[in-house]
């Protein structure tokens, strides 16, 4: 077969009644694993699910220089994220422009793990320079699970004792079942949640020992579906549908840039002087941005008005339809007069909100909280367009996942 | 979250002042739709409190741990008809909202086969047609019929009944609407419609489908809560009305509130007291006080008094007109009315603590086939002849179970490993024949559990607690006369215009002041709260067209407009 599998994949291809395969970075990844996926949602919102998210990119940057390099490279200074801690981040061109984003993992003094949904080897590699550091791609030797939901903690810590007190965004190495591992209070469904790395030749112990401390509990894999639903609840965005990496886009309307994409809060240091005073890829475009308000548009959430979804349907002769599968493609945004004002890139109806929401581009004078916009969608095969009010992200934020 | 406090304690920091027990709105009853109307005048900008019998919220919708980290929900256990505009109306999400799919159906067949329905089609066709291939295909046209019926149905329960006796222009315009809306109708959808609404299940279930199992599935919702067996006339709307709920937008899908039904009047509760509304527990109203045909408040059972000019009772129709003000305040036309309405209960619950999931022999280890109902309930004979026993003064000796292993969809509800089963048991009449039913409370427990026993054996190996609730225990603990699960059958006769009463379906009584929103006014039972909501209404109006009758004069110009608005 061409198609490869992960190091969970004697486990998943068993629990996984529907046959249903996404591919994803060239392995399979379920799709859902029972016939109802908003159930295996309810289990992230309500228990716990579990998460193969081992075919994401990964990478290993070591060596004296690895900080001095990853302060240059990566947009969020790495600098503040201690051994112990992971960091959020992403890494822009010199326009200021997103590449892509990851989560940065800080194993030892000079040892960091990077994950990425797409190569970006020897564009790490390019700007190595003199430094002494080196970057080599680990995506094959780890596998990674996480577990996300209220339950996360118990689970873990069933199996890992001393990641019970873990705080959100850190890690610690431990062992579980006598294989070491490293454990990140990270994940990327909003929820409480923690990823497992364990090397690919033991992964099974491992998902066979969260699964038994999860036994009796309502824990069940989750596929992607589920997690789309989750990560657009929770504001994450998606490479190749919220953003595209500035490296392959033909347009700057392709390109966006951090603040663009609702994460200026990474900058809250550098501030208007450049107080950060640090020197990496993008710093001046992103200062310059902050400083004169360039921004074009902004990523915020939407919440479509239930009253004019139910009243336009109802006329339509329809029966509104409250359907939680993600649309992950681009629907248009509109002023009352039908000017296009921006776009929505994911959207869906929450079943935890009881809203039909969207993450949408709209222009800086739109940002206000509760401002009316109108957001399109097909109706009796023609576009309605759906009062729509802006909500800061993210729209679903349980206390749980911080505490 | 605001104070709640009882009575007795009200005395402990001196006596409270007339001004204290003074409100523009006073709410008996603190069930879901007590709560939810005093929500909505709240939000208008009425200072509202609510008089609660019992040490907690919910009225029937209660969650109660029985045993230690074992929760039941002791009456109401499920939730779809429950109104989506008052989820965002009363910004329900915020404070806790949260309704978990259920998304299995499993029905359980005598000779050991079964029919599991889950959330694919596709897969539904599969498993319909093991038992008849006919069906297979019937049952999608039986879904897009009735859909249809439901679609111009449902406005009725989100809208006041009409008032046909009365000379105000504006009710014949609403008349008309409503007549002109279902002259638009196909031909087939409103035949269908009146077919349902007067006629049998039976005979409904009969033009489309063969098997007994899915005849049985489907019938089982066309009994309960009423004394009607599937081939008695009228169970049709029951039917109706159970596949009227939805849960995200689908038609006759159910959810489980987190934590249970409890657990939503808990947020039912916080919402309320978010919008101001005082909430009081273990406040036995005795009566409504009246002054010159107008009520002007409540006395305790204590003898303590509060005060108000508007005063809705959420209590049953019997409760409201027959006990908490004098009958002879009240027309004899009414009076009689009331006292024809029918409540006789005629279902119980039995909630079980278990030690594991139950096993079904012909599924081995499997137990995902618990996440929604399990529905001992295999043809329309077994439930006709459950039926026949309740006819003749007795419970059913194999009666219909509507059950639900609850820890299986929130895990919350039982320690890990552990299960909590609630059992929906018809029948079980209200008025036993020879017996009564504290004699005979353990026997039905017992005779649930036998009928459990011959479709899971084993299972009474894994009881570990069993609670019974008759009709009589619903009676004394909730207050529901009868023990009436809608406080008031559903029968067409008590529907619509005649709920509770002809002349008297909006929420007023001949009482000034004095407002009526429990589940025996429009629309009815269920967990709906489309009363208390539609009461609230009546009251702000009421309220505009004459403000001196209110105490917070002006403020409630244009109040029906902003509390209906999110």
């Amino acid at each position: 077969m061409a198609i490869r599998t992960t190091p969970f994949h004697e486990r998943t291809s068993a629990l996984n009644e529907t046959g249903l395969w996404e591919h994803w970075s060239n392995h399979l990844a379920a799709v859902r694993y029972q016939m109802s996926d908003k159930a295996e949602y309810f289990a992230i919102r309500n228990a716990a699910g579990l998460f193969d998210t081992s075919p994401l990119y990964k990478y290993r940057v070591a060596g004296p220089d690895a900080g001095r390099f990853l302060a240059g490279v990566l947009a969020r200074d790495p600098r503040r994220c201690a051994v112990g801690r992971a960091q959020y981040t992403l890494w822009c061109d010199d326009r200021g422009f997103v590449i892509e984003d990851g989560v940065l993992l800080h194993v030892d003094e000079h040892e960091y793990l990077l994950t990425a949904a797409e190569p970006n080897l020897a564009y790490f590699q390019g700007l190595l320079g003199r430094l002494d550091a080196t970057v080599e791609e680990v995506t094959d030797d780890w596998g990674i699970l996480a577990v996300q939901g209220p339950y996360a903690r118990d689970l873990v810590s069933a199996v890992a004792p001393r990641t019970k007190d873990l705080p959100y965004f850190g890690l610690t190495r431990t062992t579980i079942e006598g294989v070491p591992v490293i454990v990140s209070r990270t994940g990327y469904t909003g929820d409480l949640g923690y990823e497992i790395w364990v090397p690919a030749a033991d992964a099974l112990k491992i998902w066979d020992a969260v699964s038994a401390a999860g036994a009796g509990r309502g824990v069940v894999p989750f596929g992607m579906t589920a997690l789309y639903m989750a990560r657009i609840e929770a504001g994450l965005v998606l490479l190749d549908v919220d953003f595209h990496s500035s490296r392959f886009a033909w347009t700057d309307a392709d390109r966006s840039t951090p603040v663009e994409l609702g994460l200026g809060w990474m900058f809250r240091s550098l501030g208007s002087n450049g107080a950060d005073g640090r020197a990496f890829i993008g710093a001046d475009a992103i200062r310059r941005e902050l400083t004169e308000r360039t921004s074009r548009w902004q990523l915020t959430g939407l919440v479509v008005d239930w009253r004019d979804y139910d009243r336009i349907y109802g006329e339509a002769g329809l029966i509104p339809p409250k359907d939680h599968t993600p649309i992950q493609d681009e629907y248009y945004v509109y002023d009352d007069d039908l000017n296009q004002l921006g776009y929505a890139t994911s959207q869906m109806y929450s079943p935890m909100l009881q809203r039909h929401i969207a993450l949408a581009r709209v222009p800086l004078d739109r940002l206000e909280p509760g401002s009316r916009l109108k957001l399109e969608a097909g109706v009796r095969h023609r576009y309605e367009y759906f009062d729509a009010y802006v909500t800061p992200l993210p729209l679903f934020n349980p206390q749980r996942r911080t505490a | 979250m605001a104070k709640r406090t009882g009575t007795s304690s009200d005395g402990s920091n001196g006596r409270p002042t007339a001004e204290d027990r003074r409100y523009d709105a006073i709410v008996v009853g603190g069930g879901h739709n007590g709560l939810t109307n005093a929500a909505y005048l709240a939000k208008a900008g009425l200072k509202v409190l609510v008089l609660e019998r019992r040490p907690l919220v919910g009225g029937a919708a209660i969650t109660e741990e029985l045993r230690p980290g074992f929760w039941f929900t002791t009456f109401s256990y499920a939730l779809s008809l429950l109104r989506p505009d008052i989820i965002h109306e009363l910004d329900l999400v915020k404070h806790g909202f949260m309704p978990i799919l259920m998304p299995t159906t499993f029905c359980p067949m005598e000779d050991g086969d079964y029919m599991l329905l889950g959330q694919d089609h596709g897969e539904n066709h599969k498993e319909i047609a093991r038992h008849s291939k006919h069906d297979a295909d019937a049952y999608d046209a039986f879904n897009h019929d009735v859909n249809r019926v439901l679609q111009a149905i449902k406005p009725l329960l989100d809208e006041a009944p009409p008032d046909i006796w009365s000379d105000d222009p504006a009710e014949l315009v609403r008349l008309a609407a409503i007549g002109s809306r279902f002259r638009r109708l196909e031909r087939k959808v409103l035949h269908d419609a009146v077919r349902l609404l007067t006629g049998s299940a039976a005979d409904f279930l009969d033009d489309y489908f063969e098997s007994d199992i899915l005849k049985g599935y489907m019938a089982s919702s066309a009994i309960i809560g009423t004394k009607v067996g599937p081939y008695s006339q009228g169970s049709g709307l029951v039917l109706l009305y159970h596949l009227l709920g939805e849960h995200d937008g689908e038609f006759g899908a159910w959810a489980f509130h987190k934590q249970g039904n409890g657990g939503f009047t808990k947020v039912l509760a916080r919402a309320a007291e978010a919008l101001g509304v005082e909430i009081k527990l273990e406040a036995p109203v005795e009566r409504v006080i009246t002054e010159g045909g107008r009520a002007t408040g409540v006395a305790l059972a204590d003898g303590g008094e509060y005060h108000a000019p508007i005063v809705v009772s959420a209590l049953d129709p019997r409760r409201t007109f027959l006990e908490l003000v004098d009958p002879r305040e009240l027309p004899t036309e009414l009076v009689d009315a009331i006292r024809r309405f029918r409540f006789q209960g005629t279902s119980a619950k039995v909630n079980f603590a278990l030690d594991g999931v139950p096993r079904y022999p012909a599924l081995g280890d499997r137990t995902d086939q618990y996440r929604g109902f399990t529905n001992i309930g295999p043809s329309m004979e077994y439930l006709e002849r459950a039926f026949d026993d309740a006819k003749y003064g007795w419970y059913s000796k194999r009666p219909y179970l509507d059950c639900a292993i609850q820890s299986t969809v929130d895990p919350d509800m039982a320690p890990p490993g552990k299960a909590v089963m609630s059992c929906f048991v018809q029948y079980a009449p209200y008025q036993l024949r020879e017996s009564d039913w504290d004699t005979e409370r353990d026997n039905l427990g017992a005779t649930v559990q036998r009928t459990l026993e011959s479709f899971f054996p084993g299972f009474g190996d894994l009881v570990l607690q069993r609670e019974v609730r008759t009709p009589l225990d619903i009676e004394r603990t909730v207050g529901l006369s009868e023990g009436n699960i809608f406080a008031g059958e559903f029968l067409a006769p008590q529907m619509w215009l005649f709920r509770p009463a002809p002349g008297w379906s909006q929420y007023r009584t001949p009482i000034a002041g004095y407002y009526q929103a429990g589940s025996g006014t429009h629309p009815g039972g269920c967990v709906m709260g489309a009363p208390g909501k539609l009461a609230a209404m009546a009251v702000l109006k009421d309220r505009e067209r004459h403000p001196a009758a209110g105490t917070a004069g002006g403020r409630t110009r244009g109040a029906v407009a902003t509390a209906a608005r999110a």
